[in-house]
């Protein structure tokens, strides 16, 4: 759907985005990542056209990206807003509009939107007389009225509550099902997990990981298990075929981390846990997105 | 090209739409005429609107007794007796009377004196009356017949003609003054109200962060360009409606205002022939009066009309189009309007710096070097230019100075705009000239 290549972007003497490319699958959610002042927003902005990159090119369905392509794209930017002093459904109108719609087009998408997320009766009201989470609504319909392939989502759910965010988590994963391709910037890890098919870690303008989140969480792995288990304590340190690398206990029930040593496989671990105590629990620890995006991140630093 | 129309089509009726807009358009014609209306009316009125003096007068040249003009606000009460012992009386607090008025015999050191200091026009009116009668005696003294004297004194008037190759033509320089005037303060007051609009627009979509939305749909130019022509249009607007209300007032009121300012004309002459006690003097008045308001007659008629609106719609537009070019700009490098002052300043020092001249030197000297040059320059011709066309410009200083003009605002357009597209996107960063010549030199 969309591939960026060898992208470069400079700021007055300062590499925003360092030779990185990315491959966006159609009908998938993309997770854009990255600490602060990775380079996401450059990114995301270049993808916009708002700015052009120094070298490098972005295709989208094979077609180098154009003027064209601005009304195949939903964008909801990080730090969002609208006129102030203007009614919403004007409002949205307008930039339905400029997207590209007729007027008849527009008003009927957004009778259609205002009337899902349940702001029909504000269409005359101006953005300053709304709450935040409705003025967040009512930017949300702005980013999809105009039925973009390309939904572009810059932490969409900053600013919602915990029942708007569902609302809004399920409104573009409904978008997805529909074969929307969805890129989507986020800090916030457990969101990725739960959203995204892959992702690409961006660190100090360059593109430390990319690929499936499955894949990457597994080559992550490294033999790692969490046990429970009745009876006398073992000692930490080594074990023949296992190490443990923590351990505790909480009510009647002993817990560790164990990492199985070199050239043993799991049963060998059972083999020599089951004459002694008696297992409850063992499972694999399979990092979590989080752990290695901070990993990742410290590593590149 | 489309979407610059929808943007012109935003910007142009969110602000139309506006109370502040209705207001301002709706009530500017009203105060306007309701001013004039109100300042004729007290410059006609305000002898009477002061309080009732009474003036006691010592006479002992004998000239004056009975013969100073009472008006409805000033009295003249005439006593006889030594100065000293009226003095007296004046002063006690049961005395009507206001001021004190002692002529000596010699007609020299003439003294006011008053319970409290009199007013700078009170003195004025007692002195003109003094002086009226004064002059009547002398001149009775020395045998001169007032209307030969009145004969003698009308002064010569010039009628103003400029030779061109097709004939004569009035070349009345006040009207002309004044036309030329009113264009450069218009074109001058304009410049800054909707260029300053333009800027605060740029500014509301910047902290509102609407920008980062519109500029993923439309290019950045687009967007500057949209705002300044849309703003444009809600000047012409502004303006045409102002002119059309005022008009229409002056005709609805006009008779009226017209009647009251008449009826007192005609009081005042009444007055200063009954003072004088001469009429040949006003009536040797009258038509030279009625000659200078034809002559301005004939000169407004005598200016080009289509001539003079192209060129006042032509340096309005293009001056305009500059500047608010340049105040996107400055409103696009800036993260509130407190921080436009140190931009704003030396953008706007040619305007006021040609509009102070405009008023001096330009009128005085329009051929001058200085005034060419101003008038040529684009930052200073909508106004120079203003003033000089009453004048007489030559075809080729014209054609050359209106093509600056809108080279100088294509420029302008392309410089700012470069700004503009970055400093859109830029928060919390301080802008300094340098910072604006590197984000100029940016590539897109």
């Amino acid at each position: 759907m969309l591939s960026i290549r060898n992208i470069v972007k400079q700021y007055a003497g300062q590499r925003a985005l360092d030779n990185v490319s990315i491959e966006v699958e159609q009908g998938k959610v993309f997770g854009l990542l990255g600490p602060n002042g990775a380079g996401k927003t450059s990114l995301i902005r270049i993808i916009n056209q708002i700015t052009a990159p120094d070298s490098g090119e972005i295709l989208m369905n094979g077609e180098r990206l154009n003027q064209s392509h601005i009304e195949q794209i939903g964008y909801l930017p990080e730090e969002r807003g609208l006129y102030k002093k203007m009614e919403i459904g004007e409002q949205i109108l307008y930039l339905a509009r400029l997207k590209g719609l007729s007027m008849d087009e527009a008003k009927k998408r957004a009778r259609y939107w205002f009337e899902r997320l349940e702001i029909q009766g504000w269409w005359n009201k101006k953005i300053e007389e709304l709450s935040k989470g409705m003025q967040q609504k009512a930017q949300f319909v702005a980013t999809v009225i105009h039925n973009p392939s390309l939904l572009i989502l810059d932490e969409p759910f900053s600013g919602f509550d915990p029942v708007n965010a569902e609302l809004i988590k399920n409104e573009i994963l409904e978008l997805n099902k529909q074969g929307t391709t969805i890129i989507f910037s986020t800090h916030r890890m457990e969101s990725v997990e739960e959203l995204c098919d892959s992702i690409a870690l961006l660190n100090l303008s360059k593109k430390i990981l990319d690929g499936k989140v499955k894949d990457i969480r597994n080559s992550y792995r490294n033999n790692t298990f969490n046990v429970e288990y009745e009876g006398t304590a073992l000692y930490e340190g080594s074990h023949e075929p296992f190490t443990i690398v923590k351990s505790g206990k909480t009510d009647d029930l002993h817990h560790m981390t164990i990492r199985i040593n070199e050239g043993y496989k799991i049963n060998d671990v059972l083999q020599s846990l089951l004459p002694r105590v008696s297992v409850y629990k063992l499972e694999e620890v399979i990092p979590t997105m989080n752990e290695i995006f901070i990993q990742t991140v410290s590593k590149a630093r | 090209m489309n979407k610059i129309l929808l943007i012109i089509q935003r910007e142009y009726l969110a602000r139309v739409k506006k109370k502040s807009f209705l207001v301002l358009t709706f009530l500017v014609p009203f105060l306007f005429v309701g001013m004039i209306a109100l300042i004729s009316y007290l410059a006609i009125n305000q002898d009477a609107m002061g309080e009732n003096k009474i003036v006691t007068v010592v006479d002992e040249s004998g000239w004056f007794a009975g013969k100073l003009k009472n008006t409805a606000n000033m009295q003249f009460v005439y006593e006889q007796g030594a100065f000293a012992t009226v003095k007296e009386t004046f002063t006690k607090p049961e005395t009507e009377s206001q001021f004190l008025l002692y002529i000596p015999a010699s007609m020299t050191d003439v003294q006011l004196l008053g319970k409290k200091k009199p007013s700078a026009l009170t003195t004025q009116s007692i002195e003109e009356r003094i002086n009226t009668v004064a002059q009547a005696h002398r001149l009775a003294d020395a045998h001169i017949d007032s209307a030969v004297l009145a004969g003698v004194q009308k002064s010569v008037h010039l009628e103003v003609k400029q030779l061109t190759d097709k004939g004569e033509k009035d070349a009345h320089s006040v009207v002309t003054l004044i036309i030329g005037m009113l264009c450069a303060i218009i074109i001058y007051m304009s410049l800054f109200i909707y260029g300053v609009q333009v800027m605060r627009g740029v500014i509301e979509e910047k902290i509102s962060r609407i920008i980062e939305v519109i500029i993923s749909s439309v290019k950045p130019f687009q967007l500057m360009m949209g705002k300044i022509i849309g703003v444009g249009m809600v000047g012409l607007t502004q303006f045409l409606l102002w002119i059309l209300l005022s008009v229409g007032l002056f005709y609805a009121a006009g008779p009226a205002l017209m009647k009251s300012t008449m009826k007192s004309k005609t009081e005042q002459v009444k007055m200063v022939q009954g003072a004088a006690g001469d009429a040949a003097q006003t009536a040797a008045m009258t038509p030279q009066g009625d000659n200078e308001m034809g002559e301005v007659m004939r000169s407004l008629s005598n200016i080009n009309v289509p001539y003079t609106v192209g060129c006042f719609l032509f340096y309005f537009l293009f001056g305009y189009l500059l500047y608010s070019a340049i105040f996107a700009a400055v409103g696009s490098a800036v993260d509130s309007e407190t921080e436009t002052q140190q931009f704003i300043l030396p953008v706007t020092a040619p305007l006021v710096f040609t509009f102070m001249l405009a008023q001096s030197v330009i009128i005085n000297n329009p051929d001058s070097s200085l005034s060419v040059w101003l008038s040529m320059i684009p930052f200073t011709s909508p106004i120079a230019m203003m003033i000089r066309l009453q004048f007489g410009v030559p075809m080729w200083q014209l054609a050359v100075s209106m093509g600056l003009l809108a080279g100088g605002f294509v420029f302008t357009v392309w410089v700012a705009g470069r700004i503009y597209r970055v400093g859109i996107l830029m928060y919390g960063k301080k802008a300094s000239y340098k910072e604006l010549a590197k984000w100029f030199m940016y590539k897109e």
